[in-house]
């Protein structure tokens, strides 16, 4: 599969700025106020192109505190709750699909 | 196992030393993550879906029991309890922090151990049978080779940036336990008509985008000549392998595009050059390698009776079941060799926790010789138990949950990690293999089906081999949707063949469905019951199953 960060920026509906946290790999999201945060519901959403690249570009520029930044696509509840929106980034918010060894 | 001499010491821990500069320089803003990438791969550090992922090595698949414990303290200290063997005899913690890989990696340090290896463009970690020295069959013990190729492979400044990852296999046996023919490079020790020993050398096979079967280029090589040979071979393919395209850079293309003869003829007019040079192995350094081997002091006395096992088997009939389908016969009477299945019903294949790496570090220093070894078919072996303690093993294996008595049958499926860990996936594959698992339950039906490989990959790189599984399962991704593609008669021993494509890919929900389907069409179509899947497959073709699996769908 080609990583997220390989492909081409397309916003079809609306995309958040995820990446992973440097000194440990979480899982993070871009807020509207240019941080990270390990909740998907204070990531800031784009709508269109110019959005998303503005986010991304802020996000790339700030490579001390997370990695490998790409737009993920999100999907929108009733409550204006920000869900992952595809499988992909499910897992990536509520951990594998199935019980851990050991937990 | 191996004593590693004040060489490999110092060098695994000024490599703990220098990456722990790495990791603080990154973590201060000194070093781009670009800059770092290489520097983590070098390794073993990848980065996934949700956390860093630490591979550590166990070169040919030998562990000591210290070692494992090490590794039970590293999944309990700095993991989430739990490490993951692979398919090519490493262990991979998939919830490292970076900011504490430093400390995880001094610890592994302490007993040897480390990612070197693991990943990137190199010469991987160098696999072989686990059941080396123990065999029947064998010839010598091949994991001699595999050091005197660690040795010369680890750090080698010419093959450090190779045009793509390359891995070498090393089988010493009739029946080959280490898929040599899917290795880029597959040696094979055997005799020839005088009775030396030597190699043959394969090349160019490998799985994931392109899958090929490696093929002969050398029948009998002495094994003086193994290093100056396959540096020959690593030379050819550093100079002429592609480094323009990612998915043609594997040894296998330029073997497949050049033509293995013409391949071959590059690396005999290398080799000429190379053939007496320093790379020419004398007997001496040859037996000094051997001789840092420690073999267990075997009992001489004549073998245990087998009144008392047969009647300790007829009066434990679970036992007995277990018995039957994970020891395997030893090379001296008396041991025997016991398989540990990492595939119980419902779990992730490979997995084990820190409690069972303990547990299993603990019966391995009561009941054989404190050695454990590793299989690609992500299990564990005790490689020397004397057929006595059989019993008390069982009852010790049973308790910690890995002696579920279904080794080589359909629930012990071969599986990569998937989507759930994996950032190259595009599928998921251990909720696949759990499920199948699941349906199967029934280990009376699953030995009615009798020998029966299942491989699942979640992306067309292969880790779950799954071209080679007698039942191939290779995870897509469809629109967002998973679907998986089914393939027949896959083999990855001395016979290795590439399994056939049955038709389109299938829905998530559909695949454990249709897997019954190919049994139950297996079942009927079988000339007798001693008529294994893949004998079935070879005789009547992929035409049933096919016609079975989608006439319902």
């Amino acid at each position: 599969m080609t990583a997220p960060q390989q492909q081409k920026l397309k916003v079809k509906g609306p995309v958040v700025i995820t990446a992973n946290r440097l000194r440990d790999g979480a899982v993070v999201y871009r807020t509207a106020e240019n941080r990270w945060s390990t909740a998907i519901d204070d990531a800031a959403v784009a709508t269109t192109a110019e959005q998303a690249k503005a986010l991304l570009a802020s996000a790339a520029g700030d490579g001390i505190a997370a990695v490998d930044p790409y737009v993920a696509p999100v999907e929108l509840g009733p409550d204006r709750r920000v869900l992952p929106g595809n499988l992909r980034e499910r897992i990536r918010v509520h951990g594998p699909t199935f019980e851990l060894p050991g937990i | 196992m191996y004593r590693y001499d004040d060489f490999d010491e110092r060098l695994v821990t000024e490599r703990v030393a220098e990456f722990r500069d790495q990791v603080k320089r990154r973590l201060a803003g000194e070093l781009t993550e670009d800059e770092f990438k290489p520097l983590r791969l070098m390794n073993g550090v990848y980065l996934q879906l949700h956390a860093y992922m630490l591979r550590i090595a166990i070169p040919y698949g030998t562990l000591s029991s210290q070692q494992l414990r090490m590794l039970a303290h590293v999944a309990r200290k700095y993991d989430k309890g739990y490490g993951h063997f692979t398919t090519r005899q490493n262990i991979q913690f998939h919830w490292i922090k970076l900011e504490e890989l430093p400390d995880a990696m001094a610890d592994l340090a302490s007993v040897k151990m480390h990612g070197m290896q693991t990943s990137g463009n190199c010469i991987r970690n160098i696999t072989t049978d686990q059941w080396a020295a123990v065999a029947r069959s064998e010839v010598e013990d091949p994991r001699v080779w595999g050091e005197i190729l660690r040795q010369w492979s680890t750090l080698h400044p010419e093959f450090s940036f190779l045009p793509r990852k390359f891995k070498i296999a090393i089988t010493a046996a009739n029946h080959d336990r280490a898929a040599i023919k899917v290795h880029d490079v597959g040696l094979r020790l055997h005799r020839n008509e005088d009775g030396e020993a030597g190699f043959e050398v394969l090349v160019g096979g490998g799985l994931g985008r392109t899958a090929f079967i490696g093929k002969t280029i050398k029948p009998f090589l002495p094994k003086r000549h193994l290093l100056s040979y396959l540096e020959a071979v690593m030379r050819v393919y550093n100079q002429f392998g592609r480094r323009d395209n990612i998915y043609k850079a594997r040894i296998k293309i330029l073997v497949h595009e050049l033509g293995a003869e013409a391949f071959a003829k590059e690396v005999e007019a290398e080799w000429e050059k190379l053939k007496d040079s320093a790379l020419a192995l004398d007997d001496t350094s040859i037996a000094e390698i051997a001789r840092r081997f420690i073999y267990p002091e075997y009992d001489a006395s004549p073998g245990d009776d087998q009144s008392e096992l047969n009647a300790t088997l007829a009066a434990n009939p679970k036992f007995e079941t277990w018995y039957k389908n994970s020891v395997a016969r030893h090379r001296v009477a008396g041991y025997e060799i016991v398989t540990i299945s990492l595939k119980p019903e419902g779990k992730t294949p490979g997995d084990a926790t820190a409690e069972q790496m303990n547990a299993i570090a603990d019966l391995a220093d009561r009941y054989s010789f404190g050695e454990i070894r590793v299989g690609h078919e992500q299990n564990l072996c005790l490689p020397n138990v004397r057929q006595r303690d059989l019993f008390e093993l069982w009852r010790g294996l049973d308790e910690i949950g890995v002696a579920t008595p279904n080794v080589n049958l359909i629930s012990d499926i071969i599986a990569c990690p998937g989507l759930d860990y994996c950032s190259l996936a595009n599928a998921r594959s251990i909720p696949v293999a759990q499920e199948i698992t699941r349906r199967f339950r029934d280990l009376d039906r699953a030995r009615g089906l009798g020998r029966l490989h299942i491989n699942i990959s979640g992306c067309i790189n292969a880790c779950g081999h799954h071209h080679v599984g007698h039942i191939g399962i290779l995870g897509v991704e469809k629109n967002g949707e998973e679907f998986y593609q089914i393939t027949l008669g896959g083999r990855a021993d001395e016979k290795a063949e590439l399994g056939e494509l049955i038709g389109p890919a299938v829905p998530y929900g559909d695949v454990v469905d249709v897997v019954e389907d190919i049994v139950e069409t297996y079942l009927e179509l079988r000339a007798n019951p001693k008529e294994i899947f893949l004998e079935t497959v070879s005789r009547v073709g992929i035409e049933p199953f096919k016609e079975r699996v989608y006439a319902a769908r």
